[in-house]
């Protein structure tokens, strides 16, 4: 097994195309005594989706939250479009092109449609020194951001309790789609949905990267993750351990690499 | 925008129902129907329990809708309804304020210091509702930065606010005697009092900050799913925050109007105000969980709970019976709005 599959010459995390997107070097952050995350080396090109896969507690949250702000590396470099960046807070990511699509915990139920996609980026007009929301604007720009999913069309003025799991997702990902975003971040997409939503909110991705939208995508599903991913990145215990091109790998090379039956990339990793 | 939610709701419904029962009677629909009703009752819960109390006043007392008793019934809401927006704010956000009514206690008091050293009304004004505002903002800081239940702290502001008043006042009422403030409590234009003029305008204003500000979006969102708004940047901590401020300010501008009316700053407990203002909120379908609220029905709550003292008032029936007649109408509001969805 370990035979056959080719294990590249440069290991992917040292071979960084000069215009990555996204390059993390070296990240590690501990909280307390747990280290969630040692020393992980990834990078992202542009106009691709790029997997992170790994059990849970491998550490792929932790990383991603560290991209888009939420944490703050103890250790190591994340360049972004070619820039060294220091996020301190999520609306730093956020103004720097880094849209992130939580797994449940993104939406207001209690809002429309459309105030959700603009919220906190309403669009307000001034009557004198007063600031009042441009309601008309945003109800005509949310229908024109949400008429392009391939998902079942929510009506923007409806209030996202009547919607289902799918259009709630089609929703998240049109929101850190719609604006000037340069990588959109999906923490497990498609865990809440059924079969037909997940393949609705499958084409939706692979659309948004046919558009030329960069997307790191976490997902359990490794069917999911051979369709859709241009590059597949393995974590465990915290540690990147490998990374692959998709189209030259398999789905039993990525158990193996997760499970840790097959030694990774890294030099000194006890396999 | 009501429109699209209503029709939402009913299909949204009907078709959740369908799912559940297998094999489809044609009873099905009329039922559903009349759930419907009910949960629209729900949130007209504060108009409809007004309109039936009026109708029932009237008829048992030609004079309850008197020119005369509508502008009195308006003057004796103003305070009420001041109170009651700045607690909508804060149950937007699924806080709550039990201290407002101390908090305009405080702020009378301040009122009359400020007046009685021989400052002046607007000062003397502008002390109170910065009195009313520091008060807010205490409540804001520990809510949010120090992250203590605002059960806890508005009901810990609520004895200090009261022991602070009677500290400052030696426990003395400071007689007021201004012109200007006399004509707030007695003036009128038609059948509307300057105070409820003043209530009203505050309504305007706040509802324009609810829903056609960032900061009212921002409000609705803390409270509808905080960790959602947080995700997208908002800063839900100042929100917390700023909305005791707002029902500070209120409070110290509703005090404003308490000693117009009173014609001295009293360091009295005013608890009525306290459970009047929540009972107005909950009578005006704001959902106590947060994120779903208006300022009109807790400003129709606000008119029903007056109307209702008023009308027991007007038939005789002997005061004692009157917190008694209030628990039951808002318990039955509470009730109702367990059809709300």
């Amino acid at each position: 097994m370990t035979e056959t599959t080719p294990t590249p010459t440069i290991p992917l995390w040292q071979d960084v195309p000069s215009d990555a997107l996204l390059d993390v070097r070296g990240v590690s952050l501990a909280f307390g005594q747990v280290r969630a995350l040692r020393d992980v080396s990834m990078h992202a090109r542009r106009g691709e989706v790029t997997a992170i896969v790994g059990d849970n507690g491998a550490g792929k949250s932790t990383l991603i939250r560290c991209i888009s702000g939420i944490h703050k590396a103890d250790e190591g470099s994340i360049d972004f479009d070619g820039e060294r960046v220091h996020f301190r807070s999520p609306e730093e990511a956020r103004s720097a092109g880094i849209e992130t699509v939580h797994q449940n915990l993104a939406l207001v139920e209690d809002l429309t449609v459309w105030q959700n996609l603009f919220l906190n980026r309403e669009i307000v007009r001034g009557i004198g020194p007063v600031k009042l929301l441009d309601r008309g604007a945003m109800r005509k720009e949310a229908e024109r951001m949400v008429s392009s999913l391939a998902v079942n069309v929510p009506a923007v003025g409806a209030r996202v309790r009547r919607l289902s799991g799918g259009q709630r997702q089609a929703v998240s990902i049109c929101r850190a789609a719609g604006f000037t975003s340069k990588l959109i971040i999906m923490d497990e997409p498609t865990a809440a949905l059924g079969v037909q939503e997940t393949a609705r909110v499958e084409e939706l991705i692979q659309r948004l990267r046919d558009e030329g939208h960069a997307i790191v995508l976490i997902s359990h599903n490794f069917a999911q993750v051979l369709k859709l991913s241009d590059a597949v990145w393995v974590m465990r215990a915290g540690r990147c351990v490998a990374g692959r091109r998709t189209a030259e790998t398999d789905g039993d090379e990525i158990v193996a690499l997760i499970t840790g039956a097959r030694a990774g990339d890294l030099a000194d990793e006890p396999a | 925008m009501t429109e699209t939610s209503t029709r939402e709701t009913a299909s949204g419904g009907s078709t959740s129902r369908g799912a559940g029962a297998a094999p489809h009677t044609p009873a099905r629909p009329s039922r559903a129907a009349g759930l419907r009703d009910l949960s629209n009752w729900a949130d007209w819960a504060a108009l409809v329990g007004l309109i039936v109390l009026v109708v029932i006043f009237q008829s048992l007392n030609s004079t309850f809708l008197s020119p005369g008793n509508i502008q009195s019934m308006l003057v004796a809401s103003a305070i009420l309804i001041v109170l009651a927006i700045g607690q909508t704010f804060v149950v937007a956000t699924a806080g709550i304020d039990l201290s407002v009514a101390s908090t305009m206690t405080l702020a009378a008091v301040v009122f009359g210091m400020v007046f009685t050293a021989g400052h002046g009304l607007p000062l003397s004004m502008a002390a109170a509702v910065v009195a009313g505002a520091m008060v807010g903002l205490v409540n804001g800081l520990l809510v949010a930065r120090g992250r203590i239940t605002d059960f806890i702290v508005t009901l810990g502001t609520l004895s200090a606010a009261s022991g602070l008043a009677l500290i400052l006042s030696d426990g003395k009422p400071a007689t007021i005697i201004s012109a200007p403030l006399l004509k707030l409590s007695t003036g009128s234009i038609g059948i509307f009092g300057y105070s409820v003029i003043v209530a009203l305008v505050i309504a305007l204003i706040a509802h324009i900050v609810l829903f056609r500000t960032r900061f009212g979006t921002h409000v609705l969102a803390t409270g509808g799913n905080a960790e959602a708004a947080n995700a997208t940047g908002v800063r839900t901590k100042r929100v917390k925050t700023w909305v005791y401020v707002i029902s500070g300010v209120l409070a110290g501008i509703g005090s404003i109007l308490l000693v117009a009316r009173v014609g001295a700053a009293e360091p009295a407990a005013n608890t009525a105000f306290l459970l009047n203002s929540v009972a107005a909120v909950v009578l005006g379908g704001v959902s106590l969980f947060g994120g779903r609220a208006t300022i009109i029905g807790p400003v129709i709550g606000a008119l029903l709970l007056t109307a209702l003292v008023n009308g027991l008032t007007l038939l005789g029936v002997s005061q004692f019976y009157q917190p008694l007649s209030v628990g039951i109408v808002v318990v039955l509001a509470a009730f109702l709005t367990r059809f709300q969805k």
